[in-house]
């Protein structure tokens, strides 16, 4: 697969902070990669870098096998960071245009973004008189005014409204699509969850985990009891062949097994202990749970 | 080159305040042609500026150059907060994302600022020559050529001095801070000038030493014209003043003004480059 943004051992440092710290990655033509990471894990510092408005410490990375400059390469990416930023005095369509100065591109496709984001009835309301959701919505639009190779959101949802959050979504999935490559960094992990097919973790400025969502989703599970007697359930848990680690939460204990077995098994253990369970679940972790453990266990 | 003024151009003519500005500075210049109209009499005295010679070829350059430039204080406001703007709405950290890359970005700011510094020069030309013909007891091809070298002197003073101002901008961040670093650096020339020239050294070391500080060498350029006249040059005569005051383009500070516009520039850039947006 052709390869789109290749970054070799990036290291940024802001005096004493150790912004990001060794991160590599490589992105291919046609998936969509969500970038996990607590907030100042060093998402937007990463994407900053590579879209050339930071200044990295040490290491590499190249755009579209390096075949052009950084800046050239620019021309061909979409991004938005964080907020969206545009000249508040000029309306959608004049901001639009400016854009398309500055990428050397014609006016043409300003009509054509506008309606896809929604906003060609307002197209001549200067940008200061708009919502955060129309704002956001204007940035995906200037986003996407050269028909990216590689669309960069940071953070797209942050601060929207529930309708302004569906909006936003629905625009990537349609852009998702079309077969463009996108990159989202975000907090959100549903989010990721929904559009994404590969995923970046982050944290503290250092790359924890790097794959598909399915892979990261798929592990051993765990079984979810409940019982009138929690001590005694948990007792004869204990004693099971394949027991591998209980916890209580709530008014339920979790159970992991050190190999796959069925609920029915295990329904028919306990059963055999005199123990009758009153809730029994088999569950695998969400991609938050996944996430949460990843970033707790390692000790940064 | 037209790509890059193009995009400074709409940033600048679709913001309200700069484009008044810009209007209120083209207007302002015109308002030299209303001298013109200062007549009074007093007694069997009739005074008409008009014909005390301001207007005469070769003379206008001078006074219409050096009373112009008053006028740019105007434009170094639309020049800061083209700067301040661009940090405050994050449209800098835009700018780049969208494909413009620093080095441009320095590059449309110093046309914008140049061709400002063109723009006035233009006019004031036209302006000079129309008031010339119209008033000027000589107007003959080679009286009216005589001299022109100060639209010269007249546009570096203006591109130095723009020059700054982007920097400052660049530097300082946000207009007023700007606008206040601009006039601290001023008052500061002037004082260590002043310092320099009664404390510690002698006039003439002092002057040879802060003629190339850039605010100095900017206002060197062109000297004032008001004691050049003849009117005003007979009264000193009269009470015993005879002057051999220099009225010439002062190339020399002109010379120290571009280098001070190279570092400007340069520095501009430097900045930026080494900035995280």
């Amino acid at each position: 697969m052709e390869s789109i943004l290749s970054i070799k051992n990036l290291h940024k440092r802001y005096g004493f902070v150790h912004a990001v710290n060794g991160i590599s990655l490589e992105i291919k033509k046609g998936n969509v990669y969500g970038i996990l990471g607590p907030n100042g894990s060093g998402k937007s510092t990463t994407l900053g870098i590579v879209l050339n408005v930071v200044n990295k410490t040490s290491g590499e990375f190249t755009w579209f096998d390096g075949s052009q400059s950084t800046h050239e390469a620019i021309k061909k990416v979409g991004a938005i960071i964080e907020r969206p930023n545009f000249y508040p005095y000029m309306t959608a369509a004049e901001n639009l245009s400016l854009v398309c100065k500055i990428k050397g591109i014609p006016k043409t496709k300003v009509a054509e973004k506008l309606e896809i984001v929604g906003l060609t009835e307002r197209r001549n309301s200067k940008f200061r008189t708009f919502s955060l959701g129309m704002k956001q919505r204007l940035a995906i639009a200037s986003a996407l005014l050269n028909d990216p190779e590689i669309l960069i959101l940071d953070e797209p949802t942050n601060g929207l409204d529930p309708q302004g959050i569906h909006q936003i979504r629905e625009i990537i999935r349609l852009i998702a699509s079309t077969g463009t490559t996108i990159l989202l960094a975000s907090h959100l992990l549903d989010e990721v969850e929904k559009v994404c097919s590969h995923v970046l973790v982050l944290k503290k400025g250092q790359m924890l985990y790097s794959g598909t969502v399915s892979d990261m989703v798929r592990s051993e599970g765990f079984f979810e009891l409940a019982a009138n007697d929690l001590v005694e359930l948990e007792r004869k848990l204990r004693l099971h062949p394949y027991f591998k680690s209980v916890d209580s939460a709530q008014d339920k204990l979790v159970f992991t097994t050190s190999t796959t077995i069925a609920a029915a098994d295990l329904n028919q253990y306990l059963a055999s202990e005199n123990i009758f369970v009153s809730h029994l679940a088999f569950k695998k972790p969400s991609l938050e749970e996944q996430f949460l453990t990843l970033t707790k266990t390692a000790n940064l | 080159m037209k790509r890059l003024l193009s995009i400074e151009f709409q940033k600048i003519w679709l913001n309200n305040p700069s484009r008044i500005l810009t209007i209120t500075y083209f207007a302002l210049l015109s308002l030299i042609a209303l001298i013109t109209a200062i007549k009074f009499d007093i007694g069997d005295f009739h005074f008409n500026i008009a014909e005390i010679g301001i207007f005469n070829f070769p003379y206008i350059w001078h006074f219409n150059t050096y009373f112009a430039d008053y006028f740019k204080f105007f434009l170094a406001i639309v020049i800061v907060s083209m700067m301040a703007n661009e940090y405050s709405y994050g449209t800098l950290k835009q700018n780049l994302i969208d494909g413009l890359s620093k080095k441009e970005l320095v590059k449309s700011k110093v046309l914008t600022v140049f061709a400002m510094a063109a723009a006035s020069t233009v006019f004031v030309f036209l302006l000079s020559l129309i008031l010339g013909l119209i008033h000027s007891s000589f107007t003959e091809f080679r009286t009216i050529i005589t001299d022109i070298d100060y639209l010269l002197g007249y546009f570096i003073k203006l591109s130095a001095f723009f020059s700054l101002c982007l920097f400052v901008g660049i530097l300082v961040k946000r207009s007023a801070f700007a606008l206040g670093f601009l006039i601290i650096l001023y008052i500061a020339t002037a004082i260590l000038h002043a310092i320099l020239r009664f404390k510690v050294l002698d006039t003439e070391i002092a002057d040879a030493i802060m003629q190339f500080a850039p605010t100095n060498a900017i206002s060197d350029i062109i000297v004032e014209p008001i004691s050049r006249l003849s009117a005003v040059q007979q009264m000193g005569a009269q009470v015993g003043l005879e002057s051999d005051k220099k009225f010439d383009v002062n190339y020399k500070a002109a010379a120290i003004s571009l280098c001070w516009t190279a570092v400007f520039i340069i520095g501009s850039y430097r900045v930026l480059k080494r900035r995280d947006l």
